[in-house]
């Protein structure tokens, strides 16, 4: 599956569109990781686990949507954004979507 | 009296390992940023030049979650009394995004270009001011290409 975030896919064309597909996770950090990342903020740096969480849920959020494509029986993604809230004080959401095409 | 102490020692143990920590993170990134520099990024959604075969196309992306020392958390918080430019969150925020660029840039170490880069930041210091983290998270994204021919101007590592 073709992924991208501009217009179209370099080199191919469009010839069908199926509309919009999204994906999302919601994601909280687990208490252990919580306590290191309080004694981490004492001497700063990168935060290792957090940093290996928003991958994790990103891949998630990432593959949910491609499953989404899938099934419309879309070969293809484009115009792709990535957009990240916080909802409440230990859980944060990323949410993907883009445009479901077929290319040739 | 006691609690007078371990705020000194927090802020004193901040200063000296986030300094060494910054100066290093800096270093780190300089070096990796010239081994990199071959690889074009643009936040053009067209290619640069005119190439008329591409072969592969790929969503690529790179991030990363960086928190502030506790001294400069003071700093920024005093800051934050008189008003002014906070340069403790100024080179955190530079640091995390260039980190999150050359991050997606050495997940895709054969692609010829990078196209349409988009940058998210996102806090999540969002606790209680008592037990609060002060972190960025950046998520750097675009599209790689790949050209189709063996091209001449881009030796593969």
């Amino acid at each position: 599956m073709f992924v991208s975030n501009i217009e179209n896919i370099p080199g191919k064309t469009i010839t069908t569109c199926y509309g919009v597909v999204s994906g999302s996770t919601v994601r909280a950090k687990h208490v252990g990781r919580d306590i290191f990342a309080s004694i981490k903020n004492i001497f700063g740096g990168e935060l290792k686990g957090y940093t290996e969480l928003l991958g994790e849920s990103r891949d998630e959020a990432m593959d949910r949507m491609k499953a989404q494509a899938q099934q419309l029986g879309a070969n293809a993604i484009v115009n792709v954004r990535f957009s990240t809230s916080s909802i409440a004080a230990g859980a944060a959401e990323i949410y993907v979507y883009g445009t479901a095409v077929t290319v040739e | 009296m006691d609690s007078i102490t371990i705020f000194l020692i927090l802020l004193s143990l901040g200063f000296v390992f986030g300094k060494f920590a910054e100066s290093r993170h800096y270093r780190s990134i300089q070096a990796r940023e010239e081994l990199l520099i071959r690889l074009p990024t643009t936040s053009c959604k067209k290619p640069i030049g005119s190439h008329a075969s591409i072969g592969h196309v790929q969503l690529v992306c790179g991030h990363v979650v960086i928190s502030v020392d506790y001294f400069k958390q003071m700093l920024a918080g005093l800051r934050n009394f008189f008003g002014g430019t906070i340069q403790a969150y100024e080179t955190l925020l530079d640091r995390a995004r260039r980190e999150a660029v050359l991050r997606m840039k050495e997940s895709c170490p054969t692609a010829d270009e990078i196209l349409n880069l988009r940058i998210e930041t996102s806090s999540i210091s969002k606790g209680s001011s008592s037990d609060r983290v002060g972190s960025v998270e950046v998520l750097a994204y675009g599209t790689a290409i790949y050209y189709q021919s063996a091209s001449p101007q881009l030796p593969s590592p």
